[in-house]
């Protein structure tokens, strides 16, 4: 209807100016919370563009045919929103999905928790318990291993550096080993372990050029499955441009 | 030890403040074998036991010397080559919150996680919190020297458990009426919170400024089959001295 369409389209407006009038006023947030719910009928992601996390839940939502409102936050101007420290007072980081005006941080429990509500869409868990532990421990793996190990990478040098890459080849070496010849990590179906690590494929240019190296002449099955990945529009639309994401790299941790 | 009985198994659990009947009814059901590898004096192994204990799953125990890794541990962790690691009919599943929620979801009785999506989120969230900020923001206030440094540290420790205070304010446990997910995976402060704080000469879990977790810290250990599962506390004192020296003296000898 017309009344929630014009709030849609004036929110950001009004949020805005409210923003900067009223800074960290108990109404504003509540009429953030609020408006914010209203226009996006209820799922706002929190996020900022290049960041691997925030991908896993853009990638979880589009299976599932969510509609969402997304709302970018800059990290680097190192100004956080208001609407960012209230819904993630503890860590005050994104991706922050928001549902119902709850917030569910972290990214991979916010992808369990997509899994858990739209149970009836693309299940992106096994239904097996013993599939899904593997599945969580090899997500676990990926959050433990690789956004660690690729930093290292970019931001270290010399003999540093060679030990990074060293481990991160290792890392993803395990993991081409787990995938080995499934089209998938689960098998035939996209799943869990695949939006917990594909994210990580739009770094891989950065992390190559940074450590001038190549990932696919270390682990092509790897690769093989990232373009696969890469033929879902799921995915697609949830990733970066790689060059963009070097040029942050550069600017960010070099 | 590991038993295939075809008889009830019932346990009576009550703590001080308030009677608790974690009586159950077990028959068995051929849920199949149970192993657990792990090591006493870690917390990240009793939350496991505590958890087949609460589901009332028979199971064997094999504790590991981590100074000296058996095959068994490295043939069924090859990846991280720690301990938890629990044997389903000889398939292993790592990593002691994953195990949790693979216990939870193969035995039924006794559920850790609330039914709820979002409230399963957020015991999720926070028992990630915990591992990763409380578990580590203790133990380095027990290694800070120096009266700045260790100050620092402390302070950075006690706002990580301001918020499990927030947490458990108004319920007896985290799980709410009954012992659930977050109260096996925050169960490390009553003993190895104690220990830290001895070893480290320092006090964190302090009852004037987080009376909530403190009460809940009380009643929680005096539960038959929670204490039936903690180590000693000398010992795992002396561990921790150990462990202090061992990295002091690694700090001190660095050039």
């Amino acid at each position: 209807d017309i009344s929630s369409q014009l709030l849609f389209f004036l929110t950001p407006f009004l949020v805005f100016v409210l923003d900067k009038v009223f800074c960290s006023s108990f109404s504003v947030s509540k009429f953030l919370q609020i408006s914010v719910t209203m226009a996006s009928r209820g799922v706002v992601l929190l996020d900022f563009w290049p960041s691997m996390f925030g991908m896993r839940i853009r990638i979880a939502l589009a299976e599932k045919g969510i509609p969402y409102e997304y709302r970018e936050e800059d990290l680097g101007s190192r100004n956080k929103s208001p609407l960012l420290l209230k819904m993630n007072p503890v860590h005050k980081k994104t991706p922050v999905l928001i549902h119902h005006g709850n917030p569910v941080c972290e990214s991979l429990i916010a992808v369990q928790y997509i899994d858990e509500v739209w149970k009836d869409k693309s299940p992106l868990l096994p239904s097996d318990s013993y599939h899904r532990a593997q599945a969580r421990f090899w997500a676990d793996f990926v959050d433990k291993k690789i956004y660690d190990g690729g930093r290292k990478v970019c931001s270290s040098k010399g003999e540093d550096q060679e030990a990074a890459k060293t481990e991160f080849i290792e890392s993803l070496k395990l993991l081409e080993g787990q995938l080995g010849d499934k089209p998938y990590f689960a098998g035939e179906t996209f799943g869990y372990v695949d939006v917990a690590l594909v994210p990580f494929y739009s770094w891989f240019y950065a992390y190559e050029t940074c450590g001038n190296f190549s990932i696919e002449a270390e682990c092509p099955k790897l690769i093989a499955w990232a373009k696969r990945c890469l033929e879902k529009e799921s995915v697609a639309k949830s990733l970066p441009d790689k060059h963009k994401v070097y040029d942050f790299v550069l600017h960010h941790y070099t | 030890t590991h038993t295939h009985t075809k008889t009830e198994n019932k346990v009576h659990v009550i703590i001080y403040t308030t009677e608790v009947d974690y009586s159950f009814c077990r028959f068995d059901c051929n849920m199949g074998e149970v192993k657990v590898i792990g090591s006493r004096k870690s917390q990240f192994c009793t939350r496991v036991e505590w958890a087949l204990k609460l589901k009332g799953v028979a199971y064997e125990y094999l504790e590991e010397d981590l100074r000296n890794k058996s095959p068994l541990l490295l043939k069924f962790n090859p990846v991280h080559k720690k301990v938890p690691v629990l044997l389903h009919d000889g398939e292993p599943i790592v990593e002691s919150l994953v195990i949790l929620e693979y216990i939870d979801e193969k035995w039924k009785e006794n559920p850790l996680l609330p039914q709820e999506p979002y409230e399963r989120a957020m015991a999720r969230c926070w028992a990630k919190f915990v591992d990763e900020k409380c578990v580590f923001g203790a133990w380095d206030a027990c290694r800070a020297e120096g009266e700045e440094e260790k100050e620092k540290a402390i302070g950075s420790a006690q706002e990580s458990i301001a918020f499990l205070e927030k947490q458990i304010e108004g319920k007896i446990f985290f799980g709410g009426e009954q012992i659930g997910f977050l109260d096996l995976v925050v169960g490390w402060i009553p003993l190895w919170l104690g220990v830290m704080e001895e070893a480290g000469g320092m006090k964190l879990l302090e009852a004037e400024k987080f009376p909530c977790l403190h009460e809940w810290a009380q009643n929680f250990i005096k539960i038959p089959l929670i204490k039936e599962c903690l180590p000693p506390r000398e010992e795992l004192a002396n561990y921790f001295q150990a462990s202090l020296s061992y990295l002091r003296s690694l700090a001190a000898n660095k050039p």
